[in-house]
Formats: structure tokens, C-alpha cells, sequence
């Protein structure tokens, strides 16, 4: 059915329990900082399922992370499929379906210089690091996924990263 | 014999004047193609520099591969502007600093030390893999002249001249039309008074001038029938119950609500034209009730390097939309504070006040997760065609029949691991049926009302 556009909102009758009386979600408040419902954390506190990432956001972090840091996450087929599908949501628009750096955006010639996974030295330290920080031009997943998702994200660019050097994964 | 004559020459106007018009109309469109013909598009040839080795052609692809994440050529981006490097540094220094640079600041050389302190600290990768003959023929296409200026002007004057000059050739065509048409009537007219004159001179009376019999005035007649109206008044209590009952059914359905957004963002860019997956920015749908608004980090992920649209796109969203893209995307580095001159963030950040279209009562409960990763349904099942939507407006009604007809009518997702058991129990209750989400108590009040 075809709808057509209005710019007002229907009218509503008796509108006893639509608005809502406590904050909602992503609402705005004026008892709040910038008049945002959605306040953050203060620093330094540690939420229950979650631990922080201990690596610094700078060269040495890097070189630490690809040179210490391993995958907590046991490489088994549901793992690696999930690490697949969100490697479809979040990386393969840019970084392609092969990790060839030939995503759509690539192609398209919105984003350019995306390097082939073969082309770098990575290992899954790296990868999570790049992946939690962003390096140079790519930018921070960390608010999109969760701690286990980029884990599994971390499995699957190394799969393919076999692929394509062409050894077994 | 006379009326023949008449007749043929009637027609013979007609169709002079059909060619007429057709003939002004190609002529016009054809004028329009000299116009756009007229200033043909400068052709911008990679230059190259007679003093330089390496060839721009190669040197072109080997950059957009591997320096175009952090360089661009006459714009800074996260490492310096690249344009007529070769001849800020020393060609070996440049082949031993792009091979890799890490090791050349390491060993102190005052020129690198520099750059890296003004660049942020961020190391550039090293490109061990690149030859000499490589680096050449990088830096060969680094000497390209910038063609922008020209190239620019050349295409907003043809943009602009284009839009102007078919706009005028419609203006004539529509006027040549006008003109024909009153031709036409006049001649049409002058034809009816001749054909009436001979006519009354041969002694034919013709049907207009018949005297007709007094009628009574329809009004009349209906208000004698009874039955006629009586049918009338039914139909008009229906019509009318029809109407209010549908404006009572309106009530609180904001289906087709489309606000103006402070930032005019399109859908149809993004994840029509861009193919980005709705999931991107829009990740909590995966986990969370809520499938939020995504915070403008996730915007300064490809928008850090995407500051401009492509000429196509803005000349598509000034006439079509009569929005200037770069100008929106602007309006994002204003609220995050991204300076785009500095490629740093200011510390300046104004939220977006975005208006929220899909909004329930506080009184029903609605999970985001639930539905897409339990349920496995599809974005648009709900939020209809997103990837093509300009602007965004509210797709499906989301009233409560609305949400219990979804709920009667879809079967649930049986390779769930945690309803497995209950659902082949229940399957084989039901006689081996699809479950629908109704059978799981979909329908109970307290799933959705709490």
C-alpha cells in the first residue's frame, strides 16, 4: 500500500500511558549534561561480564597487542560462522568478501587504499587491537560489537587470510 | 464538391500544423544537444613532469591500493598531502622512508623525526614489497597537476547550463503547442461557420436548431420519486458512517510520518547505493530491545575520509532533492567537532537532535533482538524499503492488529536450539502443523503489555 508522506504525527486520544514517565532510551532530559538521556560511565569502573582492554591506543599498544595478545575464543564452527556473518555486516563493505580489499565502497571508489589481508603482517592480536582501536583511517568497532564478537570476527579475517596466501586454514 | 474541398483543406491545415510542431520540436532538441555539445568537458590528462621518471598510469593504481587510506594528493588526510612530493624530499630518502619509515626515524635522520612529530605520531606502514621502479612510478603520478579546479567549474557550468537550456527548449515547445492548439480552434470555428452556411443555403435544418419539447429539470423529477431517494439517503448514511469510522481508525496511526531531520540523511545512499548492511549502524538490533540510532562515531568511521560525495551524487541530490550532500556531511563534522583541515577532533561536539519516527506507546513492550535475531526477520518486513527511502518515513502502521496479524500468520524458526523440544511436542499436538507465533502465546496480553 502506498503511503503517502505527512510531516505531524496522528492526532491521539487520551493519550494516558504513550509518553513515558521514566526516561526512555536515546531520549532527551533536561536534569541530564547536554541534554541526554544516555549519560556515560565514569571512568575506570568495570561493568559485570566485561573486562577492559589493557592495551594503549599508539604504536607500542600495536606492537604489544600483535605480539602478546591471543584469542580467547576456541576456533569451532559456530564461532567462525558467526565471525562470518559479522564480517559480512561490519568489514566486507570495505575490506570485501575475500578480505582482498576489494569491498563495494572500494569498487565504487568511495573509500580507497584498503589493503589486502595478505599484504600485512597481522596476526589476531592485531586484528583485535585494529579492530577495538581503528588504525589511521579505519575507525573504532569497539562501539558496534561485542568483546567474544570480535574475537570471532578475529577467527574468520585469519581464515581468510589463508585463503587468500593460499595455505590451509 | 465545395464541402470535399472544405473538408480537405481543414484537414491539410491539421496536419501542416502537426508537422509544424514536430519539426520545432526536434529542431529544439537538437539545439539542446549543440548547447551540451557545445562545451565539450576539458579532458584532464595525467601530466607528467618531463623531468620525472615513472609512469602515472601504474603509479595510479600501486597508490589507490596502497597510500590512498591515509594520503590523498592535494588535500591532508591522516599523512601529508602527497602532491609534488618528490620534490620536498630526496628521491633515495624517499625510497628508503616509503620502504620503511619506522626504521628511519628510529635511526634519528632529522627530516624524518619531523614529519613524524607533525603527523601525530602515527607511524606510516612500511612497504617493503614496493621496488624502486614502484616508488618511481607512485611518485610519478603524485606529480599529476591537480585537475580540480577546472574540471569542477567546467562541470557545475554544464550542470547549470544544461538544467537552463532544457528548461527554455520546454518553455518553447509548450508555447509552439499553445499556439497550434489556438490555431486550430479558429480554424476548427471557421470551418463550422462555412459548413453552416452552406447549409442553410442548400435548405438542410440541422439537428441544433430542432425545437425541443419542454422537459421537467432533473431535480424535479427526483424529488418526485420517492424510491429514488429514499436509495440516496441510504447511501449517504453509509457513505458517511464509512467516513467516520475510518477517521476514528486514523486516530493515533502515524503510518507515512516523515519529519525534517536536523541532518538531511539519506537511506537510499547508504544502504541503497552503498549496499551498507542495516545491521552497521544500526547494531544493536542484533542484542539489544532497542535497535538505536547510531552514535556519530560510527558516521566519522567512513566519514573521516568520505568529506565530499561524488560529483554524480551531488548533482543527483541538488536537482533531484534540492539538497547540497557535502553540506550535510559538513553539518556532521560540526557535531562531532572534526576539523577537517587538521584531520583532528576538536573537542567541540554538539549531539544530534534527530526526530524519532517509530515510536510505540510506553505501555507495550517491543524487542528489537528478539525479532531480528531470533526471529530472523528481515529489516524491510517491517520498516519496509528502507534502501530506497530519500527521506525516512514510518512503512507499516504498528498498530496492535498489525503486530497480531505478523504474529498469526508466521511460523516460528524451529532450528532454535532452546525450543526444540517444546516445539516438535507441540508440533505433533497440533498434528504435525507449523508452529505460528500465536501457538507460543504470541497473542497473551501480558508478552507484550507486561
Amino acid at each position: 500500500k502506498e503511503v503517502g508522506a505527512k510531516s505531524n504525527r496522528s492526532v491521539q486520544y487520551f493519550p494516558n500511558m504513550y509518553e513515558d514517565v521514566g526516561y526512555s532510551t536515546y531520549s532527551e532530559g533536561d536534569v541530564f549534561t547536554n541534554n541526554m538521556e544516555a549519560q556515560k560511565p565514569v571512568d575506570g569502573t568495570v561493568s559485570r561480564g566485561w573486562l577492559p582492554y589493557n592495551y594503549e591506543d599508539d604504536n607500542e599498544g600495536y606492537a604489544s597487542a600483535k605480539a602478546n595478545l591471543t584469542n580467547p575464543v576456541p576456533l569451532t564452527e559456530d564461532h567462525l560462522a558467526n565471525g562470518q556473518a559479522l564480517y559480512g555486516i561490519y568489514c566486507a563493505i570495505c575490506h570485501g568478501n575475500k578480505g582482498d580489499g576489494q569491498g563495494h565502497l572500494v569498487k565504487t571508489e568511495k573509500i580507497l587504499g584498503v589493503p589486502s589481508y595478505d599484504a600485512r603482517e597481522i596476526t589476531q592480536g592485531s586484528i583485535y587491537h585494529v579492530m577495538y582501536y581503528g588504525i589511521n583511517s579505519m575507525g573504532s568497532y569497539a562501539s558496534q560489537t561485542s568483546t567474544e564478537e570480535r574475537w570471532e570476527i578475529a577467527h574468520y579475517v585469519d581464515a581468510l587470510r589463508a585463503d587468500l596466501m593460499g595455505v590451509a586454514r | 464538391m465545395t464541402k470535399k474541398n472544405l473538408h480537405l483543406s481543414s484537414l491539410q491545415l491539421f496536419l501542416a500544423s502537426l508537422f509544424l510542431v514536430f519539426s520545432m520540436m526536434s529542431a529544439s532538441a537538437q539545439e539542446d544537444l549543440t548547447t551540451s555539445d557545445g562545451e565539450p568537458a576539458v579532458p584532464v590528462e595525467a601530466t607528467t613532469d618531463a623531468g620525472t621518471v615513472g609512469n602515472a598510469t601504474q603509479g595510479e593504481a600501486l597508490f589507490k591500493a596502497n597510500c590512498a587510506a591515509c594520503h590523498k594528493l592535494y588535500k591532508r588526510a591522516t599523512g601529508p598531502a602527497l602532491f609534488q612530493v618528490s620534490q620536498r624530499h630526496d628521491r633515495e630518502w624517499l625510497y628508503e622512508w616509503i620502504k620503511n619509515s619506522a626504521a628511519l626515524i628510529a635511526s634519528g635522520d632529522p627530516e624524518a623525526v619531523a614529519i613524524y612529530n607533525e603527523y601525530n605520531q602515527s607511524n606510516m606502514n612500511a612497504f617493503p614489497q614496493l621496488s624502486n621502479s614502484d616508488i618511481d612510478d607512485i611518485l610519478a603520478y603524485t606529480d599529476t597537476e591537480p585537475p580540480v579546479p577546472t574540471a569542477a567549474v567546467a562541470g557545475v557550468d554544464e550542470v547549470a547550463g544544461g538544467g537552463a537550456s532544457s528548461e527554455t527548449t520546454n518553455n518553447i515547445v509548450l508555447g509552439v503547442l499553445a499556439l497550434v492548439l489556438i490555431i486550430l480552434i479558429v480554424v476548427l470555428f471557421a470551418v463550422n461557420a462555412t459548413l453552416k452556411r452552406f447549409a442553410a443555403a442548400n435548405g438542410i435544418q440541422t439537428e441544433f436548431e430542432e425545437d425541443k419539447p419542454a422537459r421537467t429539470p432533473i431535480w424535479k423529477a427526483f424529488v418526485q420519486n420517492q424510491f429514488l431517494i429514499l436509495v440516496t439517503a441510504i447511501f449517504l448514511l453509509l457513505a458517511s458512517a464509512y467516513f467516520v469510522y475510518g477517521a476514528f481508525m486514523s486516530v493515533g496511526v502515524d503510518q507515512g510520518y516523515a519529519p525534517v531531520q536536523p541532518i538531511h540523511y539519506s537511506h537510499r545512499i547508504h544502504a541503497g547505493v552503498s549496499q551498507i548492511e542495516c545491521k552497521y549502524c544500526h547494531s544493536s538490533a542484533r542484542e539489544s530491545k532497542h535497535s538505536g540510532i547510531p552514535s556519530l562515531n560510527v558516521c566519522m568511521n567512513c566519514h573521516k575520509s568520505i568529506a565530499e560525495v561524488s560529483d554524480d551524487t551531488y548533482a543527483e541530490g541538488m536537482e533531484e532533492y534540492g539538497v547540497d550532500y557535502n553540506k550535510e556531511i559538513q553539518k556532521l563534522y560540526a557535531a562531532t567537532g572534526w576539523s577537517e583541515a587538521e584531520q583532528a577532533y576538536t573537542g567541540e561536539e554538539e549531539p544530534v537532535r534527530w526526530v524519532r519516527i517509530h515510536n510505540l506507546p510506553d505501555l507495550a513492550y517491543f524487542n528489537h533482538a528478539q525479532h531480528v535475531t531470533a526471529g530472523n526477520i528481515d529489516c524491510q518486513t517491517c520498516h519496509g524499503p528502507v534502501e530506497e527511502m530519500e527521506i525516512m518515513y514510518q512503512y507499516s502502521p504498528l498498530t496492535m492488529g498489525w503486530c497480531i496479524n505478523c504474529h498469526r500468520e508466521t511460523n516460528v524458526d524451529l532450528d532454535n536450539g532452546y525450543y526444540e523440544e517444546i516445539h516438535k511436542e507441540l508440533s505433533e499436538k497440533r498434528g504435525g502443523r507449523q508452529l505460528t507465533i500465536a501457538d507460543l502465546g504470541g497473542l497473551e496480553c501480558g508478552k507484550c503489555h507486561y
